[in-house]
């Protein structure tokens, strides 16, 4: 068949009543600082794993606010904490706190099922 | 045989029970050390290791030297109580041996001697052992009553806060302040009945005779006495004043060569039972200047002892190392924390896999390697700079991260990812080896410090470019030209504390401009407040510290701070209240003024700080 470049998108439904909130209260509670983020993609355009792997740190947020933690984990996982976010970002968010805290929460969370 | 009273009973039980408890204790924590520890003790105790830590013990755990040093006040206090108490004890019971004639006296016959003895001293020998146990006891009341002062007014030390206490320890430290006043009370009262005593006994005993019923109150007394005694003993495994035996253990395993290792082990918690909670470590820590006040040494080792360590403050401290050199009992705080932080993450550390999916780098054969660094990357100033010294110097290099390679690993460490470092450590590894180098240069002290200690690169010297950059002026290959500027110079931690390299940027920067010397430099260095290591400090208060830090540094009204790790340099010059540069580029900017000067182009001073803003 030929390829025009398109395809067929995956359903992209979030059904919010299955929303698992706990991740996202347990982050935003421990580290408000996450709460200003704009998404002004500073930290994604400076990352260290961003050069070697498609990987965008900017969207965990999202990712988090969506509840979609199969997905958070496997990325999150890819930072290499260098802190290069944190120094660029311009509302001086704590990230590597939040990316340690998201990788904890999520064991806790797999564990108590 | 006549049996003894028996209200020794207190005393001998607690005596029993602390030296079989300290045994098992004992015998567990060496038994929980890895094996490569314990033949190096079986190696090392019959050798003059032995006799130095002995030494070592009385002049840290008796004599408290360095508290001395640092505090004399506290000095004193530590002083009296601990020396004084171990010589009331000597001199008791060569008083005791001297008295009753026999090297066999029980100890409580030499404890509760004045209760024993119903007739004056008689000897020469014996009036003047009598007369310096009054004397000693005297000096040990001082160190209580000092101690007593410090509760109620902590300040008077020179101290910032005293730690809070737990159930054991009030405990232990009531029985404590109440054993030598009783001692005292029931020594007096005895001298007072058998009209016997000595230089303050005697005096004392006909006070009391003349106020007091003293027939009726003196049994009360010692088992009063005893019984203060029986409760500490008792008290202290659940107790701060645990210190006191298990620092004289971890003195000797230290001659030995046991060192704190990335894992929990018997030693490190020998070491967490050492803390004598002195607070010192208070003192030195910046946090405080950011309002932070429950995360540091002290509180941390109390909390791994009790069990309820959050990581929360954990992680909540900058593994700058400025209190480390200031505790007096020589613990290694970062090394201890470290531990913790591994254990608590040990179970989420990250593979990599992509590194190793990721396109083949072949790395090209060099004698030089050049390696900037994460944070170097956000300073492009410092790489032009080095770029430009290599070439004046004609080095041939391989910029190993000019573009996309992976972090040295060391912020891994820093929060506990061990595992995870591992992974980059090794991919860098290979890289680093492929290319034949002969050196690594690095700019970043972050980088330099796991380079240095945990890469395995045989064959290849590790360089922090101040070190490289002496190198290269001590072999001519770069100019030389003092500019007329004034410069404060920043210890980053990870290079002075962290590696031991404070005279290498100094000497370097000498030849290109004046350094001021400074109150807080060197050992005594400030931290920026950067930190990576710590993750959970708020951007608002590390800028409390930077510039608690930065008002220290414009009270010697420099023309430049100059630093040797992009980390500084970047968390200092969001400040802007003093232009700041790492060392390569002052270098560099010298080379540059010599060029220009040989073309009739010479900067004034004005000039010059206008290009250090620029
Ligand atoms: S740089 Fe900061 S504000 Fe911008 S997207 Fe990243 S976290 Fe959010
Ligand atoms: S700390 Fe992680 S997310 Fe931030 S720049 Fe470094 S690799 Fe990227
Ligand atoms: S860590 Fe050292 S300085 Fe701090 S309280 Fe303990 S003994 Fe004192
Ligand atoms: S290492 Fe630094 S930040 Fe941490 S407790 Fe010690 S002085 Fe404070």
């Amino acid at each position: 068949m030929k390829n025009f470049g398109y395809s067929i998108i995956k359903q992209r439904t979030i059904d919010y009543d299955q929303f698992d909130g706990r991740l996202l209260n347990e982050i935003l509670e421990m580290e408000s600082s996450f709460k200003v983020c704009l998404s002004c993609g500073g930290c994604t355009a400076t990352c260290s794993a961003g050069d070697l792997v498609s990987f965008n740190v900017r969207r965990m947020n999202l990712l988090l606010r969506r509840g979609e933690t199969m997905e958070l984990e496997s990325e999150i996982k890819k930072c290499m904490l260098c802190g290069k976010c944190m120094l660029v970002c311009p509302r001086g968010i704590n990230l590597r706190n939040v990316i340690m805290l998201i990788k904890k929460s999520i064991l806790k969370y797999k564990l108590s099922g | 045989m006549d049996f003894p009273p028996s209200f020794i009973l207190p005393f001998t039980i607690g005596l029993l029970f602390i030296s079989v408890f300290l045994v098992i204790i004992t015998g567990i924590w060496i038994s929980g050390l890895p094996r490569i520890d314990k033949s190096r003790i079986i190696k090392s105790i019959f050798t003059r290791k032995s006799l130095q830590a002995i030494r070592e013990t009385f002049m840290e755990a008796l004599l408290h030297r360095k508290i001395f040093r640092k505090n004399p006040v506290l000095g004193y206090m530590h002083m009296s109580l601990a020396f004084g108490w171990f010589l009331l004890i000597v001199v008791g019971h060569i008083d005791a041996v001297n008295h009753y004639q026999t090297f066999s006296v029980p100890a409580y016959k030499a404890i509760f001697m004045r209760y024993f003895v119903t007739e004056p001293a008689t000897t020469l020998s014996g009036k003047m052992l009598a007369a310096s146990m009054d004397l000693l006891l005297l000096f040990v009341l001082s160190g209580v009553m000092l101690a007593y002062f410090k509760r109620l007014n902590s300040r008077m030390f020179g101290m910032k806060k005293t730690t809070k206490l737990k159930m054991g320890d009030r405990i232990a430290l009531s029985a404590l302040w109440l054993i030598f006043p009783l001692r005292f009370l029931a020594e007096g009262v005895s001298a007072g009945i058998h009209h016997n005593g000595s230089i303050i006994s005697q005096p004392t005993g006909q006070l009391l005779a003349s106020a007091l019923p003293v027939q009726s109150i003196e049994m009360p007394l010692w088992w009063a006495y005893s019984g203060a005694l029986g409760m500490f003993f008792l008290a202290l495994p659940v107790s701060r004043y645990m210190h006191i035996p298990v620092e004289v253990v971890m003195i000797f395993l230290r001659k030995y060569g046991i060192k704190v290792q990335k894992r929990v082990s018997g030693y490190s918690r020998i070491q967490v039972y050492s803390c004598s909670r002195c607070g010192i470590c208070l003192d030195s820590c910046q946090m405080t200047h950011a309002d932070i006040k429950d995360t540091q040494s002290v509180y941390v080792l109390k909390h791994i002892r009790n069990k309820n360590l959050t990581d929360e403050k954990l992680f909540n401290c900058l593994l700058c190392g400025r209190c480390q050199p200031d505790c007096p009992v020589g613990l290694e705080l970062n090394n201890l924390r470290m531990t913790q932080r591994i254990e608590s993450t040990k179970e989420y550390n990250s593979s990599y896999e992509y590194l190793k999916n990721g396109p083949v780098v072949v790395s090209p054969q060099t004698e030089v390697i050049y390696f900037a660094g994460c944070m170097t990357h956000l300073t492009p100033a410092i790489i032009k700079s080095m770029k430009e010294i290599f070439a004046v110097a004609g080095v041939k290099y391989w910029f190993m991260d000019e573009d996309k390679t992976a972090c040295c690993g060391r912020p891994l460490m820093q929060v506990g990812q061990y595992e995870a470092a591992k992974k980059l450590i090794e991919h860098n590894r290979e890289k680093i080896m492929a290319s034949g180098a002969k050196k690594l240069v690095v700019s970043c002290p972050i980088c330099y410090k796991v380079f240095n200690e945990d890469y395995a690169l045989p064959g290849i010297s590790v360089q922090h470019h101040s070190e490289y950059l002496l190198e290269l002026m001590a072999d001519k290959r770069l100019p030389i030209n003092k500019l007329p500027l004034r410069v404060v110079y920043h210890d980053p931690c990870e290079l002075g504390r962290g590696s031991g390299i404070y005279h290498q940027p100094r000497l370097l920067l000498d030849e290109y401009a004046e350094v001021i010397p400074i109150k807080n430099e060197k050992e005594a260095a400030f931290c920026c407040g950067g930190s990576l290591a710590n993750i959970k400090i708020q951007m608002d208060e590390r800028n409390q510290i930077r510039d608690k830090a930065m008002d220290e540094y414009l009270s010697y009204q420099p023309d430049v701070l100059a630093t040797a790790c992009p980390l500084c340099k970047k968390t200092f010059a969001k400040s802007r209240d003093l232009p700041v540069h790492d060392i390569a580029e002052i270098v560099c900017m010298a080379i540059r003024q010599k060029k220009d000067a040989s073309s009739d182009k010479i900067k004034s001073k004005k000039e010059l700080k206008m290009e250090l803003w620029g």
